[in-house]
């Protein structure tokens, strides 16, 4: 059985306001569904011994003082901005929802 | 469409209980960002207080910053909550572009803190707010939409985004839904809210100002019959102002009765409050926590607070401002409504200070209350941060009671004393500002005055004594000022009796 259907795909692409053709969908569907498969044969392995992991360092408590560093400047945050104006980014609006 | 009248606001809540539940963000006041070092101060330049981290370039790595963990544990506590020994950070995922990464760190299901409760007081009676939990998350940056005539997203042709705010450590406060409050739920929700401005204003660690938006809160709501389950619950968000926390629950109450009226189910949605109308429109569709794909953030490391310095926050705490209240109340003899202003005006450690400096409660209330708290009004400056000190208040109150200083005079001294002319014995003698107690000047201009208004003066000899306060004008025009006006009074009726 599939580990993802078409229809999660096409949910998924909507979150990610991706727009997927229908021939798209197909072929991610089958391209995501070997990818969840392998991931889960980890799961396969992973004894009652093993509990579920998220961090690969056994570190806790890693925090920084509260002391300002130099920011980039504005110029400099913008440079790689496809596109800017007035000192802020710029982008298409987005459909559908509310700031 | 139907044209049903609404019902009233009485009828509404006669019907129907309401069940509310606060969802309130705070933003800290900490020198930097929850995950890099850029600075965090309000209204600089768009995109001057960003950083790789912050703006999500490639390879940037987020550190936690301790003072943003240290103030959500002291909230917590604040709160009554318990503080977990073990949480994690977690990223909630969506496609906006008020976020760069794509996600915003947050907490899903291992909050720093969990099930405290605070103690409302409304019209003499104590009410127990229930908290579920209280996390740790980052700001979202700030998006203009442009194009449209609205300047809102629809018929915008694009949005710009500054992302100074991005990053800013944010608190979030949540309420366990609170039912049983009858028609009095608006008023409650907005006491919940106010007792919970003063507890995280008094920690110290967020100005909660909710017109600069440091304060932000979203009020859910939703009615049943008596004793019938608890209804379909509406988010109302872009509730700014205290005020509006209680006018947007008694719309909303009103606008869901008239839907359960009319037998329409109630839609769980997000409503956006409109503060000019006073009611509430449809707001976007809300992902579900699914849609969000939550997991562990694997850049941060946990979060395990180690219980002894828990144990030393907590016994740190201040004064619960709701029993300091109570106390100071006592101690200045003032009302109930008078000691809120001074609490809303953020004028009670100033007033505190003022008097263990030496002023009287009167004294010191009158000068913080009064011109400095209009001055804060007109100029939007904290009174905190006016330019006037609790010592300086308290020598010119000394100046004023020692006959120095008239009222008028004061007013000067003060103004003086918030421009930076120095302290109020320093600008006295630098604006050359004292009440003119020197006997002989003060008689050559009563004198002067007598000669110069006859008719005025035969009055006051008839015994018309009201009259005299023509003369006491002309007196203190050529002392410009600086006299006393009852010691004035009192040598013109004494030179015409």
């Amino acid at each position: 059985m599939a580990a993802i259907s078409r229809e999660e795909v096409a949910h998924l692409a909507r979150l990610s306001r991706l727009a997927v053709t229908e021939q798209e969908l197909d072929q991610f569907a089958g391209q995501l569904d070997v990818i969840l498969q392998s991931v889960a044969r980890v799961g396969e392995v992973a004894a009652d011994d093993i509990p579920p992991t998220s961090h690969s360092v056994p570190l806790t408590n890693v925090y920084r003082d509260d002391v300002p560093q130099p920011s980039l400047t504005q110029d400099e945050a913008l440079s790689g901005a496809p596109d800017a104006f007035d000192g802020r980014f710029r982008v298409p609006r987005i459909l559908d929802e509310e700031a | 469409m139907t044209t049903t009248a609404l019902p009233t606001y009485e009828d509404a809540t006669a019907r129907f209980e309401p069940v509310i539940g606060l969802e309130t963000h705070v933003e800290l006041g900490t020198q930097t960002k929850m995950f890099c070092g850029c600075r965090t101060e309000f209204g600089a330049e768009p995109n001057t207080q960003v950083c790789p981290v912050c703006l999500a370039l490639p390879g940037a790595l987020p550190v936690a910053n301790r003072a943003g963990i240290e103030a959500t544990i002291r909230i917590g506590l604040a709160l009554n909550c318990e503080i977990a020994t073990w949480c994690r950070m977690a990223r909630k995922n969506y496609f906006y572009p008020d976020m760069p990464k794509n996600f915003q760190t947050s907490q899903y299901d291992e909050p720093l803190c969990t099930d405290g409760y605070v103690d409302v007081e409304f019209e003499g009676k104590q009410y127990r707010i229930g908290i579920e939990r209280v996390h740790l998350e980052e700001d979202t940056g700030k998006t203009l939409h442009v194009g449209g005539a609205t300047g809102r997203i629809q018929g915008a042709t694009e949005s710009l985004v500054d992302y100074n705010r991005a990053g800013i450590p944010l608190v979030e406060i949540v309420t366990k839904p609170v039912p049983g409050l009858g028609a009095l739920a608006p008023e409650i929700a907005k006491a919940y809210v106010t007792e919970l401005r003063d507890i995280i204003r008094s920690l110290g660690v967020s100005d909660v100002r909710m017109e600069q938006g440091s304060l932000r809160c979203d009020v859910n709501t939703s009615l049943n019959k008596p004793g019938e389950e608890w209804g379909t619950r509406t988010e109302t968000k872009n509730v700014n102002s205290l005020r509006s926390v209680e006018r947007a629950v008694r719309s909303e109450i009103i606008r869901q009765a008239s839907l359960l009226d009319e037998g329409v189910r109630i839609i769980q949605e997000t409503r956006h409050f409109h503060e000019d109308r006073g009611n509430t429109s449809p707001g976007r569709s809300k992902e579900t926590a699914t849609d969000y794909r939550y997991f562990p953030e694997p850049d941060l490391v946990p979060i395990a607070p180690d219980p002894a310095w828990v144990a030393e926050l907590k016994a740190a705490l201040p004064e619960r401002p709701s029993s300091k209240r109570a106390r100071l109340r006592e101690e200045w003899g003032i009302s109930e409504i008078d000691m809120q202003s001074v609490a809303n005006a953020g004028a009670v450690e100033l007033i505190e200070e003022t008097i263990a400096a030496g002023a009287s409660p009167a004294g010191a209330r009158k000068w913080w209350m009064g011109e400095l708290a209009r001055r804060a009004n007109e100029t939007g400056i904290e009174l905190a941060d006016i330019g006037a000190t609790p010592a300086q208040v308290a020598e010119l109150q000394k100046l004023v009671d020692a006959g120095k200083l008239n009222d008028k005079l004061a007013r000067s001294v003060l103004e003086g004393v918030v421009a930076g002319e120095g302290d109020p014995a320093a600008v006295m003698a630098a604006r050359g500002l004292e009440v003119v107690n020197d006997e002989g000047a003060l008689t050559a201009a009563v004198d002067e005055a007598i000669a110069a208004n006859p008719d005025i003066a035969a009055k006051i000899r008839e015994g018309k004594v009201a009259a005299a306060g023509a003369l006491v004008g002309a007196v203190m025009k050529t002392t410009r000022g600086q006299a006393d006006a009852k010691a004035v009074r009192d040598l013109i009726l004494a030179r015409l009796s």
